[in-house]
Order: C-alpha cells, then structure tokens, then sequence
C-alpha cells in the first residue's frame, strides 16, 4: 500500500470546542509530509490523533476514521500501546528522562516492550538508533552522561534515536526545531531527508523556507479545516487557494 | 525626583531587614535549643551513654543503649509497614487521583495529618493494647505509622506531580505501558524527592513521645521481643525528666542530645537528596 496513514472525515473536540473538522488526507508511505497553518489551528492536535496521544486528555473526543495499515485505529480492538510503538513522536522540546543516561534513553523503549533481549543485542540497537540520529560519533564516549546535561539539539536527536530505538514505521515531530539554534536545525533536517527513505515523517513546522526544503507533502491548515493538500512544490509556487498562498507569502498568519 | 528615589531605597531596606530579621527569629530557636542541650547534656554525653543500660537510681553511670535500639526498632517497623502503603498511595493519588474517591482520600489524609500525635497513642492503645492485653513494640509501631502514613502520602503525591508531563508524554509515545509508566519512569524521576519527603517524616516520628506512652510503655532492660514493652529515647527522657534526681537530670538532658543529634543526621540525609534531585 502506498499510504501509510489514511485519514477520513477527523473532527476532534476539547469539551466542546471543536478542533478539527472533517480532515481527510492520505499520507504517503516513506515521504515526508509538512504541517503548516498559523498558531492555534489545530496542527498539533492532528498529529497527536495520529498515534492517539489524547487518550488521556480529560474531555478530548474523536470522530471519523484514522487507518493505520488499512485499519482504523480508533476501532477497539487496536491496542494503543502497540500502535505508538509503529507511530512515534517527537516533541517540541526535547525531552529526554531526566534521570537515565544518554544509553538508557535510548534503551528504554526496548526495555519495557516486553520482549527479552541480551546486553548486546541491546547495545547494538542503541548504536544503531544513534548513527541514525546523527549523534553517534559525538556521543559514543559519553554514553553514560544524563540526557539532560546535552545540548539542546543533541537532547533533541537523542529523542529521535530514542523513537527510532523501538523501529517505529511512522515518526510524527511537533515542531521539533522550534527550541534549536540554527545548526541544530540543519542537522535535524538532514536528518527528516536521510529517514525518510525508511520511514514516513509527518512534520509539524512553523518555517516556510525548512518546509520547502525538507517535505515532499505540504497540508495547510487554518482554524481546524484542512484548506489544501499537495506537493511540496505545487503548495510553493501555485497554491489552488488563495488563503494558502496568502499564508506562504506571509500576509497573514 | 531624588527624594523619591531616596525614599523608595529606604522602602526596599526596611521590607528587607524585616524580612531578614524574621528569618533570623524563625531559625534562633533551634540553635537556643541545640546549645543549650550541648552545655547541660554534656556531662553526662560519654561513650556508655550509647552502650550501657539504664542503671538503677543512685547508682551512677548507665546509658540508654536499649533506648536508642528500642526507637530505631519501632520507627523501623513503622517505615517497613507504612513506606509501601504511603508510597503507593501517593502514586495513586498523583497518577490516577481524578475523581470524587481521590478528593475524599486527600481529605482524610490531611485530617490525619492534622490529628494530635497524642489520639494516636491511644488509638494504638484501644486497638493494639487493650486486646493483646500488654504494651509493645507492635502497638508503637502502628501508633507511628498512622503519623508517619499521611505524610508520606501527600510528599509522594506532591513529589510526582513536579515531574513534567512531557516525561510522561514521552514514555506513552514510545509504546511504554501506563503502569510500568508510572512505576519505572515517572517514580525514578521523583525517587530522589520521594526519599526526601520519607526521611521528614521518619524526623518527625523519632522524637514522638505521646503516642509511646500508650502503646510502647517503656523499658528498663534490652527487648525480649517485639511483642514486648520496649524502651524508647522519648520515653526515657520524659521520665528521667520527671525524676527527682539530678543526676537523671543530666541523663535527660543527654538522652535529649541524643535524639535531635538523630533528626539532624537525617535532616542531613534529607537535604543531600534535595540537592541530588537539582
Ligand atoms: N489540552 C487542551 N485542552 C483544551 N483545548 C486545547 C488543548 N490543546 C489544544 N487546545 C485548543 O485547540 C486548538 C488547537 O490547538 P493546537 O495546539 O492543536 O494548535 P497548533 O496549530 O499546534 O498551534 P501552535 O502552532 O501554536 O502550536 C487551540 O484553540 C487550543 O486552545
Ligand atoms: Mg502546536
């Protein structure tokens, strides 16, 4: 199947404020596919639906159908749990456990998954996760340093590689170069190019310029309606609405 | 213009010397307290105070060595009993704590923490003592547990809710079951806060003496056994305290040493894990 995620008719509300209205959009396997739209118009609560982050949120209620591998993940009988292990997340800040080192981040994942693993296999997936991310060759000696005493953007990959770590197929990022200095930011996008030949990255971004550079799929949003879908270059250069285009000239929003 | 500026320096100096001058009054009494039992405690502060038995009155020497094992033996049964329950109470009340159930137990728990040691003691009396029909260890035990229970309860609470929730956030996201969640991420994060709000409490109930003398009673030799009357520091300087005799005086005031050196060290204890939390 060439989508990883198919979405269909999500509104989603807050008690009784209503979010997001009748999104539907395909999300292509193995491409990376921007979220834009101004402050408060519901970017982050999509992406969160993707992997039913908002269970928890007292008051939060869903409609419509979100189809994982061609099944709505909503429906019953998909265990949650086992869904956010094939879709995972990273966030706008970087937030790695404040009290495990650098290793165990990124090995915490396959720890409590349930499945025994040796000492070694255990270490070859961290390595693996942090070549992935980028971080292995600044890290690789400092394994045992708290995730919390990085950078900023090593904090930030080391949640990538923390992600990558249980071998998700889908990776959803919230922003996640909003905290980064720019050199950061390009590492970080390089790094959205290089995994998206094995995975499929939905990206929340604020940035029109890392939009253009890093997505193959852009989907404006505004005030919870999704306005339009397309590729990267088709949304950049010949918007079919004009409210995209208004956007993406930056006069408005 | 200037005298403005001039008048609001001196604002900001007196707001500042009074609060610093509060400060000052709000720690003089532990020093009054800890200098004072030094300079009368001392005489009698020797090596046996912490090996000997109680000698008979007259007879000088004698220390409170059963004493000291005496209140470690029932805070210890205390904490053995009361850290798992308080513990995970706290966990539930900070994790899972929504709804009207949750609101009623922080209401009680509050309560009781607010309830005079001394009801404790007879609590422990009418429930322990009374049908066992003898004084113990056991009965003490309880009496501090019932202290020591709410507040550990509310400190773990308090303590797991400084975790952020985009600790737990990332956890849930990557596929990490809520309980092992709560159990091996967000508590290891606390823990050091937990150990903390742990070691207030154990301060807290060392020094107790009401609720001894209903359950514990005292004892002038070393335990038989936890079903037993046992011999507490509180207990031995309340009643060298009320003696008579100057010389037991003296004890009492180094049995008192004895106890607040106690809760400093683990005051101490308690700050070095406030510190390893940061
Ligand atoms: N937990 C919540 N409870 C109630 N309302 C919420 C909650 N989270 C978000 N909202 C509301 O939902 C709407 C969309 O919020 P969302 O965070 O999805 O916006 P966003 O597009 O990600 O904005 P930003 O670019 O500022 O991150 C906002 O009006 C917000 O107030
Ligand atoms: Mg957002």
């Amino acid at each position: 199947m060439e989508n990883a995620l198919q979405v269909k008719d999500l509104c989603a509300w807050f008690g009784d404020h209503q979010v997001l209205k009748n999104i539907t959009m395909d999300i292509r396997r193995n491409s990376v596919t921007s979220v834009m739209g101004p402050s408060g118009c519901g970017k982050s609560t999509f992406i969160r639906c993707l992997n039913r982050m908002h269970d928890l949120t007292p008051g939060f209620r869903v409609a419509g159908d979100v189809l994982f591998d061609g099944r709505n993940i909503y429906s019953e009988k998909i265990d949650p749990v086992l869904l956010r292990r094939k879709v995972g997340m990273v966030f706008q800040q970087p937030n790695p456990f404040p009290r495990m080192s650098a290793f165990e981040n990124v090995a915490v994942g396959l720890k409590f998954n349930g499945k025994k693993r040796s000492r070694a296999e255990m270490a070859e997936t961290v390595e693996k996760s942090l070549r992935m991310a980028a971080l292995w060759d600044e890290l690789k000696d400092h394994l045992g340093r708290p995730g919390s005493s990085l950078s900023g953007g090593q904090q930030q990959r080391l949640c990538i590689a923390r992600a990558l770590a249980v071998e998700p197929e889908v990776l959803l990022m919230d922003e996640p170069c909003s905290a980064l200095d720019p050199m950061s930011t390009a590492k970080i996008e390089e790094l959205i190019e290089d995994l998206s030949d094995k995975y499929t990255i939905v990206v929340v971004t604020h940035n029109m310029q890392q939009a253009g550079r890093i997505s193959d799929y852009v989907a404006f949003f505004l005030l919870g309606d999704l306005i339009e879908m397309d590729k990267a270059a088709k949304i950049f250069t010949n918007p079919a609405d004009k409210r995209t285009e208004e956007y993406i000239t930056g006069r408005f929003g | 213009m200037e005298s403005i500026a001039f008048r609001r320096r001196a604002a900001d100096r007196v707001t500042r010397g009074l609060f610093a001058l509060s400060a000052f009054v709000v720690i003089l009494p532990l020093f009054l307290i800890f200098f004072d039992l030094l300079w009368k405690g001392a005489r009698e502060l020797k090596w046996t105070l912490l090996t000997d038995l109680p000698h008979p009155v007259g007879e000088p020497g004698g220390g409170i060595a059963n004493g000291i094992l005496g209140t470690l033996s029932i805070a210890g049964l205390a904490m053995a009993g009361g850290i798992p329950m308080a513990v995970m109470a706290g966990i539930y009340l900070a994790e899972y704590g929504r709804g009207k159930f949750a609101s009623a137990v922080r209401f009680a728990v509050d309560t009781l923490t607010g309830v005079p040691s001394i009801i404790m003691g007879i609590f422990g009396y009418v429930l322990w003592v009374l049908p066992m029909k003898r004084f113990s260890a056991w009965a003490a035990a309880a009496s501090l547990a019932m202290i020591f229970i709410p507040i550990v309860v509310r400190t773990t609470e308090e303590m797991l809710k400084t975790v952020p929730a985009s600790v737990r956030e990332a956890a849930l996201a990557l596929g990490i079951e809520r309980w092992k969640t709560t159990l091996f991420i967000t508590v290891r994060t606390a823990t050091a806060g937990i150990v903390t709000g742990i070691l207030l409490a154990m301060a807290r109930i060392i020094g107790e003496t009401a609720p001894l003398l209903f359950t514990a009673l005292g004892n002038q030799f070393w335990q038989s056994g936890l079903d037993q009357p046992i011999a507490a520091i509180p207990l031995q300087v309340f009643n060298y305290a009320i003696s008579p005799y100057d010389d037991w005086h003296d004890k009492a005031w180094a049995g008192a040493l004895v106890l607040i050196g106690m809760v400093l060290a683990i005051s101490g204890g308690a700050r070095y894990f406030t510190r390893v939390r940061k």
